[in-house]
Order: structure tokens, then sequence, then C-alpha cells
């Protein structure tokens, strides 16, 4: 296929000025003049890292074919703190971020833009750094980054970067995944450890000061959606359970498809250090951000097949059924205690943690 | 870990539950308050009282610090924050709170006031010592749990020999309170001046809140559960009096839902066999005595204040601390010009009421309608401790709300 044979090196030649002092030189308001420090950051950083044909050609947009099918769109803005982290950085987040909202619609992911708006003084060895690790995320998942925007603003006016990251890709015929497909008797299931991003997050953030070594599961999903479709064709819904963590993903589709889930406590995979930082922290790990998990909702005679293909998949070896779609006219998503009680799980009020993606 | 594993088991809970079922008489109504704001959290977020009998009914009581600072407080929060080089470190949960006019520091921060939350008092040092050319104000709540470290902070200050960190006392005495709140039971119904219909609720009324419990009629309380966090610095013995003047039994219980079940049950046979006295079921952690050293820091570094308003309370004599004057350096009251703040409430708000365990958060007629934890109209809406954001989160769909 062309596409795939694109994404091969295709070296691009430096052309304008001089090297760029990555190992001790920082962002400057000239390199978002638009002029010669522009043109030479983008192609001596970004196109050296991202490669590929697109680029290569220059222009300000970039132009390919698609495929027979119904495409997908999204974006999404990139601004957590601090910008390297246990298990990832701003990059690898802003790629399979947008990889993912991509393939909870059944889609595969063909191509991303991405847009950086730089602070002035940001070093850069770190924007080298941050991508490469976009580089390095997107071919794992077969993705070229094919077209992109450099902004820079005055020192105190950002946060060293800002990334966001729009995607296209596409869905095969016959599938027709969507947030109000919930059905009554459907089975929900997570295809693993929830919590484990915000935790790695929070475990950083100056003031807090505890010592973790829970990482980020920032990964892309596409490859095991693909292996999920398979096994139930009929899969209904599919969310990553980003901010606001698995309680606000069920909320939403409650809403959607109208109707209510029960969710099981007990059955939640959670790792015992989540649910300990989670503790400390006066925080409710089903609202706690998720990078690199999805939930799904499948009819259940589809369940158990689900299951073990999600379980056979690296990025599900943890998957578990955890709860099932009820009729409620009033949408609500209740949860049955791990004591055995149980009680409302609710959209989450507030904010729990400014910038955890 | 031990506590999220094994002070939840299912299993304990259901022979707690068969327990407290098989205790209680079904002839008789059980109305247990829990103090604690934490226990009004831990009842709702582990589905609790899905799990009692009809006849035993938990009523959520006062314990919740952030509930229950008058508006008149917040007011001066704001206008701290809003003063030119300050810098104001609080909780977060005080960050939400509307005060006067649907203000709170969020918005004033929002505004471009410098408001910090910060996680421990420790943090607020530390921004005071980080930035030397501002003025430093620790926002100070809390019942006797979060008084020890605001006592230690104002110590480490004047060793540390700061000069622009103060801190805006507002910690407050739980026995002090559950005594107001049982004596406000034990007023009878005679005339009294009723607020006018529509005018809005002055919270710095000292009658009003005394008029409301006339209006709402008394609670018949049984028994409480007593604090956990606030016995561990205080000890049991610090409710013996309470709990003898007004006949009440008190069982201090952990967070845990086990512990609460627990001292349900306590509470239970305290009531069958006609007995009053302070129980400790959360024996891994209080003392009869309480923390001693704890309790020295606090007599060294504060002082009763002669009254202090609660919101849903009114005024009470000698239930709150202020800074002794040898630490007047550190007192934001005393440092800053504070203005003097109305405090005017919401007018449909029936915090005070539910402060006082005479209301349900469902029956306010903002609840869950114009008031939301989005959009909170009261304090009880914002706090994860306040009796309307626990029934709001946790509690509507079952028949417990």
């Amino acid at each position: 296929m062309s596409e795939t044979k694109t994404l091969e090196s295709t070296r691009i030649k430096r052309i304008i000025g001089p090297k760029l002092n990555i190992k001790q030189g920082c962002i400057d308001l000239s390199h978002g003049s638009g002029g010669r420090a522009s043109a030479q950051l983008i192609e001596q950083l970004f196109f050296a890292a991202f490669d590929n044909e697109w680029l290569a050609q220059k222009n300000d947009q970039a132009c390919f074919s698609i495929k027979a099918g119904r495409m997908v769109m999204t974006t999404d803005a990139h601004v957590i703190s601090p910008l390297f982290f246990p298990g990832g950085d701003i990059g690898s987040l802003a790629v399979n971020g947008t990889i993912n909202d991509i393939a909870m619609s059944g889609a595969k992911p063909l191509h991303l833009s991405a847009s950086f708006i730089l602070e002035e003084g940001f070093p850069l060895s770190d924007l080298q750094k941050i991508a490469t690790s976009m580089a390095t995320a997107a071919r794992a998942a077969n993705v070229a980054i094919i077209t992109g925007d450099t902004k820079v603003v005055e020192r105190g006016k950002g946060d060293g970067v800002f990334i966001t990251t729009t995607g296209i890709g596409v869905v095969a015929d016959g599938i027709m995944i969507s947030g109000d497909k919930a059905r009554p008797g459907d089975k929900v299931l997570v295809s693993g450890y929830v919590g484990d991003h915000g935790v790695a997050i929070m475990s950083l953030r100056n003031n807090l000061r505890f010592s973790t070594t829970i990482e980020s599961d920032t990964a892309a999903l596409h490859d095991l959606v693909s292996h999920m479709i398979n096994a139930a064709p009929s899969l209904h819904c599919l969310r990553d359970p980003t901010r606001g963590g698995i309680a606000t993903s069920l909320n939403e589709w409650a809403l959607q498809s109208q109707v209510g889930f029960i969710i099981d406590e007990c059955k939640i995979p959670i790792r015992t250090e989540v649910a300990s930082a989670c503790e400390l922290l006066g925080l409710d790990a089903m609202y706690v951000a998720n990078e690199g998990k999805l939930l799904a909702i499948c009819a259940p005679e589809e369940s158990d097949s689900l299951l073990t293909v999600m379980r056979a998949h690296p990025q599900g070896l943890n998957a578990a059924i955890i709860g099932e779609v009820v009729h409620d006219p009033r949408c609500f998503v209740q949860l049955q205690t791990s004591t055995g009680g149980m009680r409302m799980m609710d959209w989450l009020a507030g904010e729990q943690l400014p910038r955890i993606c | 870990m031990k506590y999220i594993e094994e002070f939840r088991n299912a299993d304990y809970a259901k022979t707690l539950a068969k327990a407290i079922a098989q205790q209680a008489h079904p002839g008789k109504h059980y109305r247990l308050m829990e103090f604690c704001g934490g226990h009004t959290h831990t009842i709702h977020r582990y589905g609790l009282p899905s799990l009692l009998p009809g006849n035993v009914e938990m009523i959520h009581g006062p314990g919740c610090p952030v509930c229950v600072l008058p508006i008149a407080r917040i007011d001066k929060a704001i206008a701290l924050a809003t003063m030119p080089d300050v810098i104001l470190c609080s909780y977060g949960d005080m960050l939400r709170v509307p005060g006067s006019g649907q203000q709170s520091l969020l918005q004033a921060k929002a505004r471009g006031a410098d408001v910090r939350m910060v996680y421990s008092v420790d943090d607020a040092l530390t921004i005071a010592e980080q930035n030397p050319n501002k003025e430093v104000v620790f926002f100070a709540i809390g019942f006797e749990t979060t008084t020890p470290p605001t006592a230690y902070v104002i110590k480490q200050a004047e060793k540390l020999h700061l000069t622009n960190f103060s801190v805006f006392c507002n910690h407050v005495l739980t026995p002090v309170a559950m005594d107001s709140l049982l004596q406000m039971q034990n007023v009878t119904t005679h005339p009294s001046s009723r607020a006018c219909e529509g005018s809005p609720k002055r919270s710095g009324d000292p009658s009003q809140a005394r008029d409301d419990v006339r209006e709402a009629g008394s609670v018949n309380l049984d028994g409480f559960v007593g604090p956990a966090h606030v016995s561990i610095v205080i000890g049991s013995q610090a409710y013996e009096t309470v709990s003898q003047k007004y006949n009440k039994p008190i069982v201090i219980a952990g967070f845990e839902p086990l512990d609460v079940l627990h001292s349900i049950l306590m509470l239970i046979e305290q009531i069958n066999d006609n007995r009053c006295c302070v129980e400790i079921q959360y024996t891994r952690a209080v003392t009869r005595e309480g923390n001693l050293r704890s309790q020295m820091l606090m007599a060294e570094v504060l002082e009763l204040r002669s009254s202090f308003e609660w919101r849903g309370l009114g005024f009470i004599p000698h239930s709150a601390l202020q800074i002794k004057s040898a630490f007047a350096n550190f007192d934001a009251e005393k440092r800053f010009n504070l203005p003097e703040t109305a405090g005017v409430e919401h007018k449909q708000c029936d915090c005070g009421a539910i402060l006082r365990g005479q209301k349900k958060p469902s029956d306010c007629k903002l609840f869950a309608k114009v008031c939301t934890p989005e959009n909170p109209l009261g304090s009880c809406m914002v706090s994860s401790e306040g009796a309307c954001a626990a029934v709001y989160a946790y509690g509507r769909a079952g028949a417990h709300a």
C-alpha cells in the first residue's frame, strides 16, 4: 500500500541557514516570525524528527488520497504540566491521545497534524526530545504527522509548550460504533488498570511531594480496537476515559443512549498503589484520568469472546467486565460498592486536578 | 493496603448490617447523628443507608469545617485576597464556597487575586519564604484536626523570623458545637420574632439560628457517631460532659465503612440497654486522653474567642480559637484592617437547618435544581464532606436521599 511505503524515510535536506544549537539554544520570538529562523526550526527540528514525504514537499498543507469508507476527524489540545513524566511526555501524549480519539470510532488512524505554541525561552533540547517522542509514537502506530504549525508567545504568556494534534482516519463499512448505541442488558468492559496516568502526574506536582513508582499508561489503542472489532463485530460503544475518568465516560454514555449503568466496584481493575495514592489525596480513582485505557460496551452474548481477545492483547492484559447497561430513564450510573452498598457515581464536580493532559 | 481492603470488606459489612437489623427493635425509630462530614461522606460513598434497616436513620451533623464557616468570614477572606501584594493560601474546598452575592475565592482568583490552593499549611509557609515581598496569609479553617498544624506553623514562622506570614484563624471546637446543637433541641416552642418573609437572611444575626430551630421544630437525636480525627487530638474524654449533660450516647468511629457500621451497632446497643457513655470504636487511633503534645501546642499559641459565629448554629460562646497576643504579628485579623462584612446568605438556602440536622438536603427547594456542585448556592453543596454534596453525588438514585 502506498501509504505504508511513504512512511519510510525520505530524508529531508537542510536548506536554510546554519545549524541550530539544539543543545544550548532556546526558543526566541524570531522562531515564530515566519522568517528564516522559523524555517530553520521547522526543518532542523520538526522535519528531522517527523520525516515523511508530505512534509518534504514543504507546502502549507498536505495532499493525500483517501480510501473507501467513512472518514473520522478529531482534534485535541495538550497543556499538561509537567511536560515530562514517568511513562511519557507531552509529545507521546499528544500523538496517542488523538490516535485514541480516532480509534474509538473503530477507525484506522491515518494522518496527524501538529500545532505548537512555544514560549519564548523554551530550551530547544527539550523541544527536540518532545518532537522525537512524537515521531516515535507516530511511527509505532504507523501514522504520519503530515502538516503542522509553530507559533511563539512571549515569556510568561505560555507554559513551555502547548501542542494541538488533529487526526483523521477511516472506518470500514459496517462498523457503527457510537456512544448512543448502549442497550439495556449490554455488558461494560474496561481494558485494564484505571487511574495510572492521573496519579503519575499528581505525584510530580511540587506541592504534593509524594513518590510513587506509578507510570502514565499513555499508549495508542487502535491495534487493540481492531482486534476487538474482529471478535465482536457488533461492538456498540468505545471510549477512552481520559479527563474525568471512567465515571465521566459512563455518565456521558448514559445520557447519549438514555440508559442507566450498574457497575461493580470490586470488578474494576485498579493497582494498589493507585488506590492508596487516591486515598491519601482524597480522590476517587473512578474520576482520575487514563491515557491508555478504553471502555467498551457490547451485546451480552459477545462479552466473553470480547474479553478473551482483549486479554490476549498487550494493551488489554488486565481487561475486565465491570458492569452492565440497565433501563433507567433518569440516566443514572450506579455503583455497587466494595462494601456491598449501592450508590450513585455522578459526573465529576469541579476540577480534580488542572492540566492533566 | 489494609484499610482499603479489610475495613471495606463486603462480608463483614453484611454481618454487621445483619446484627444491626437484629438489635434494632422494630417498634423503635433510631435517630443517630454522624457529627462529622467525613462520616457523612463515608455513609454515602459506600452506600451504607442501603444496608441499614428503615428504622435506623442517619442524620447529618454540622461537622464539615467548610460548611459551618459563616459567610461573613468568607467575605473577609475574599477582602484579604483582593488586597494588594497579598497571597492568600487556602485548602481547596474553601475556594468554591460562595460568600455574599455568590462571590467566591475562585472568582476573586479569576479576576486577578493571588489565591493559591495548598494541601498543607506547611506549603503556605514555603510560599512566604519564597515571596519575601508579598504578604502571605493562610486561611486557617477546621476543627481540632487541622488546628495543631496551624499552631505549629505559627511557631515555625516565629522561629524563621518571617515578617510576611500571617494566619486568618477560623478554627472551631467540636464539643462546644455539640453542646450548642443539643441545647437548641431542648428549646421549647414559644413566640419569637420571625424574620420577614423574603428578606435575605443575615448570617450575622445571632437570634436567627434559634428562630429557625423553632420554625423547624426540634430534632430528637438518640445518639452520635462521634468524630474520628478530631478525637485523635482531643481524646474521648472531651465529650463526656456533653454526653452526660444531655443523656446522649456517643461512639467515636473511624472513617472506614465498617467503622461506621460497627459504631451504629454499638450505639443501638447502648440505647437498647439504656446506657449513656462515650465509647471508642476507633480504638486503633483514639485514646481517652488524646494527643497531649498537640493539645499543649494549641494551648501555647491559641486561646478561646469569647464568641464565634457558626453557619446554622449562630453565635456560640467560647466555640472557636484565636491567636494569642504573644503571636499577634502572625494574626491576619490584627495585621490587616479587615472590613466589617455583613454576610448575606441566599434567602432560600437551607444550609442552616441541614447543618442542625433538622432538614435533609432533599427538603431544600434549591437542592439539585439550582444548587448543584457546579453552581453551589450554599456551603453544604461545596465540600465533599457537606451533606448536600454527598447526597447529590452518591445518594440521589436510592430511596435514602
